[in-house]
């Protein structure tokens, strides 16, 4: 394999040797450089507008930007220099002459880019005094999203966003010269299955999610690494939670999976993460002839499973949820290792929503995080014949899927974040809590067969714990598996 | 001045010999002035050759930024590997500046003559004549001589097409004028690439401005070295150049003079000079994005590239606005930064927010409103605005404020002191 020879050059001092073809800014990044910008951004095409990455180049007449200028073998780039300072701070200026200033009462606050390079470079007063500042109403794009124009500082990224990314051009620059703005066909809607990406490409508070509006102040959010659990696509999202609460759901960059992007459907994917009617308790059954279930502590709940899955042979059937974890799914299994096993997981199906502008991304028909790690695991998509297998057996465990119509002679298991409806589980004979996938940590396996790690955005509710600890403790109680840590 | 009129004498007269000759403008009048002659000789050479001979002439672009015309020619690639465009700037929009309108008008197929031989020299099959929108009458005119010439075949394989701007200033650069043509909103686009490398729809492209593909014939049928040795002054400036002059002069209109005349004789002896009773005050010598000319420098002035520079402004496209004694130079200038706030394309931070704040700041120094800091405010705004944004509007603008205040100072001095009545300026 022939290997293509580095380019070298200095940012700010620092060696640092690029691929060439490599941007001065992505380079500078390497050395750990951050040139302020607005209009550039890595999954978009570069604009080279908002001039705000001017840097000073040894030998070149002017200033360039950064994010428009490849590397060159000796190149020496100074971000620091007086006239690339100063070229950045006249942009501030310019672009604030007609900004609000309203970040009291603006949501991107706390994570605004204008805010931050202000207070890190700009000017401390203004020298526009006395002039009126340009005007116009807030707009409603789409279902998710609103347009407040006077934030605006125009750098085109939804524009490029919906024109290259989406492909679905319905957002545009009119006017010109400072009565510029963004604007939308008149007879479209900014409801792309992706458009909400605006959101989080808009530098300043000038898109915003209507799902967002006003709930919370950015610096008050915990953010947390997860996985969307909205397909199987996979894609990587920060959950950010305010006092145990998850409010939004934004996408992590991850260039294997979904770039810097994800669906509106994952983005609106989180209100079941905080429902309240949650099991809090493990349940057992008590009372004349068994018939009520009772809270009670693990202990007990744990004795009642043991003592049935002891007292059993023969068939065992998992009908599991293609969202738990691969941890809990191996688990699930390993616990009827001694049984004739069958599992199964059913799967939601949805429309399919590519993102055109991005290969191998899409919203995938099937609405569900881990039935590839689910099927790596033995677990199969006939879950009609298990069901009916459930029948016979003398085991069934019911791993987080209230709605399973499971009817069986043996005895049901059924551990699950909420309490099923008045169906089959509720006959179970031992029910228990378990977290869901904002309140534990696990693996899911993607379609293409990526396992990616999510992490504990909140605690779980009550004496809730993750799946893989419950199945863990029992499996090490059966001595089939390591107690766990 | 209409035509027809007789040239001044001392005016060399060679691409408006038939401006104001309504038969020139057919074909069959223009083939009987020696038209299309040109043409036939260049498609019987290789392209390179056309190349050479341009070169060899010393031409040099007539929009604006005087770069050799051969010189850019010969940036296209040798070995065609994908289509080859020819772009022809005719959206002569910089104010002050009307030459280009004369020349389609009158002599329309000298346009298309020269914009074939420039296609067959960078190997284009295709010329887009990308026309001003207000230009109505030079849009119908072209539309007519291209359909004679097209009946006629004399293009062998080029096709011209001729495409109607919508009126943007901003149209007029280059690129932006590419975008303009592929149905795009006319930005200007970041360099490189340049259009030799990917231009029109991403394909080589060259583009020349009207009055220098109208040059070309002349210089294919009289040679380089006739071209060459129309010079008065520096040897970089070859040939004639088309001056409009407009403003306060006795006879404003187009005078064809060889590069390197002096600018006091245009005004005063072609033009008549200001009105009776009147002084000279300023002159703004090459459109209205170039620094403007006090009265001395005016004076010292040659018409060429070098010699504009050397009294600190530039050629630019050669339209020459007159000030004598009665122009209110800050009204003058704060109308030239108003045209660029309206001309903006938004784009760039410091043009989008640059032109508007300099256009405010001027505009309540008028009303009586400016404050002595304004001054400073200004230079350094414009100061802030120039060498960093993808095209050279926002310069543009900050070229006249620059040097109207450095030369006339007094003048904004006296509207901020309260010594000049204020003017209400909505």
């Amino acid at each position: 394999m022939g290997e293509t020879p580095l380019v070298n050059l200095t940012i700010d001092g620092v060696p640092i040797s690029v691929a060439p073809g490599t941007l001065v800014i992505e380079a500078a990044k390497q050395a750990g450089v951050l040139v302020p910008h607005y209009c550039y951004h890595p999954g978009l095409p570069v604009a080279g507008v908002c001039r705000m990455c001017l840097v000073e180049i040894e030998k070149a007449p002017k200033l360039q930007i950064a994010c428009a200028t490849t590397v060159t073998e000796g190149m020496v780039v100074k971000t620091q220099s007086a006239p690339a300072k100063d070229a950045r701070k006249s942009v501030l200026e310019f672009l604030l002459i007609n900004h609000p200033l309203d970040c009291p009462i603006c949501d991107q606050a706390g994570e605004c880019e204008l805010q931050d390079f202000v207070f890190q470079e700009g000017r401390s007063g203004t020298r526009y005094a006395e002039y009126a500042k340009r005007f116009n109403p807030v707009e409603d794009f789409g279902p998710d999203v609103l347009y407040v124009p006077n934030r605006c500082i125009l750098c085109t990224r939804c524009v490029r966003f919906m024109d290259d990314v989406a492909q679905e051009p319905v957002l545009n620059v009119s006017e010109r010269g400072d009565r510029a703005y963004i604007g939308i066909h008149p007879e479209a809607r900014l409801d792309h299955p992706w458009a909400g990406n605006v959101v989080d490409l808009c530098p300043v508070g000038s898109l915003l999610s209507k799902d967002f509006l006003h709930k919370a102040r950015a610096w008050e959010l915990d953010k947390t690494a997860s996985v969307c659990t909205g397909c199987s696509q996979g894609c990587s999202i920060t959950l950010d939670t305010r006092d145990e609460v998850v409010v939004r759901v934004r996408p992590r960059p991850n260039l294997d999976v979904n770039q810097y992007f994800i669906c509106d459907h994952g983005r609106a994917n989180y209100r079941w993460m905080n429902r309240g009617d949650r099991i809090e308790a493990p349940l057992v059954r008590r009372g004349g002839g068994e018939s009520e279930l009772h809270a009670t502590d693990w202990d007990e709940a744990f004795a009642r499973v043991l003592g049935i899955l002891r007292g059993a042979s023969g068939k065992a059937v998992a009908l599991v949820s293609p969202g738990a974890s691969v941890e809990a799914l191996s688990l699930a299994k390993r616990l009827l290792s001694a049984f004739q096993w069958t599992g199964a997981f059913q799967i939601v199906m949805g429309e399919e929503a590519p993102l055109a502008g991005v290969p191998n991304l899409a919203l995938r028909a099937e609405r569900a995080p881990n039935a590839k790690g689910a099927e790596q695991l033995g677990y199969t998509r006939d879950y009609d014949a298990a069901v009916k297998a459930a029948e016979s057996a003398a085991v069934v465990l019911v791993l987080d899927d209230p709605d399973c119509p499971v009817q069986t002679a043996g005895a049901l298991i059924y551990a699950g974040t909420v309490l099923p409806p008045e169906t089959a589980c509720r006959a179970a004979q031992v029910v228990l809590p378990i977290a869901n996938v904002a309140e534990e940590e696990g693996t899911f396996v993607n379609r293409d067969g990526r396992a990616q790690r999510y992490f504990q955005a909140k605690p779980a509710p009550g004496m809730a714990r993750p799946a893989a600890w419950v199945l863990g403790e029992l499996a090490a109680a059966l001595g089939v598996a390591e107690a766990p840590r | 001045m209409g035509y027809p009129h007789k040239p001044h004498p001392k005016e060399t007269v060679v691409l408006s010999q038939y401006f104001g000759d309504p038969d020139a403008r057919t074909f069959k009048g223009w083939t009987k002035r020696g038209g299309y002659e040109a043409l036939a000789q260049a498609l019987k050479m290789q392209p390179v050759e056309v190349v050479e001979v341009v070169k060899e002439s010393g031409l040099r672009g007539r929009g604006g930024a005087g770069f050799p015309t051969g010189l850019k020619w010969s940036f296209m690639p040798k070995e065609k590997k994908k289509p080859h465009y020819l772009c022809v700037n005719a959206d002569e929009s910089e104010p002050g500046t009307f030459k280009d309108r004369e020349i389609m008008r009158w002599t329309p197929h000298a346009l298309l003559e020269g914009t074939a031989i420039a296609a067959h020299a960078i190997q284009a099959e295709v010329a887009y004549i990308y026309i001003r929108g207000e230009f109505t009458e030079p849009w119908t005119i072209m539309e007519k001589a291209l359909a004679e010439a097209d009946a006629a075949g004399v293009f062998g394989k080029i096709k011209i097409v001729l495409h109607r701007g919508a009126g943007a200033y901003i149209c007029g650069e280059e690129t932006a004028l590419m975008n303009s043509i592929e149905g795009k909103r006319g930005n200007p686009r970041i360099k490189p690439p340049f259009p030799a490398a990917a231009g029109l729809f991403g394909m080589p492209t060259t583009i020349n401005n009207v009055e220098t593909l109208t040059v070309v014939p002349h210089v294919l049928k009289r040679g380089a070295a006739w071209y060459k040795g129309l010079c008065l002054s520096n040897p970089k400036s070859t040939g004639t150049k088309l001056f409009s002059v407009c403003g306060h002069v006795q006879r404003p209109g187009n005078y064809e003079v060889t590069m390197g005349f002096p600018l006091k004789d245009v005004i005063y002896d072609m033009c008549g000079g200001v009105p009776a009773g009147r002084t000279l005050k300023a002159c703004i010598p090459g459109g209205s994005s170039v620094p403007i000319l006090n009265r001395e420098e005016t004076e010292r002035t040659l018409l060429d590239y070098e010699g504009c520079v050397a009294t600190g402004s530039m050629l630019g496209s050669g339209g020459i606005i007159v000030f004598d004694d009665s122009a209110d130079m800050v009204y003058q200038i704060m109308r030239l930064a108003r045209f660029y706030a309206h001309e903006s394309c938004a784009q760039c931070t410091q043009c989008r927010e640059g032109t508007a704040w300099t256009t405010k700041i001027l505009e309540r120094i008028l009303a009586g409103q400016g404050k002595t800091q304004d001054l400073d405010l200004l230079l350094d705004l414009s100061d802030n605005m120039t060498g960093k944004t993808i095209c050279v509007l926002s310069d543009s603008c900050a070229a006249p404020v620059v040097s109207g205040i450095k030369k006339f100072k007094n003048e904004f001095e006296d509207y901020i002191a309260g010594r000049r009545k204020p003017m209400m300026v909505a």
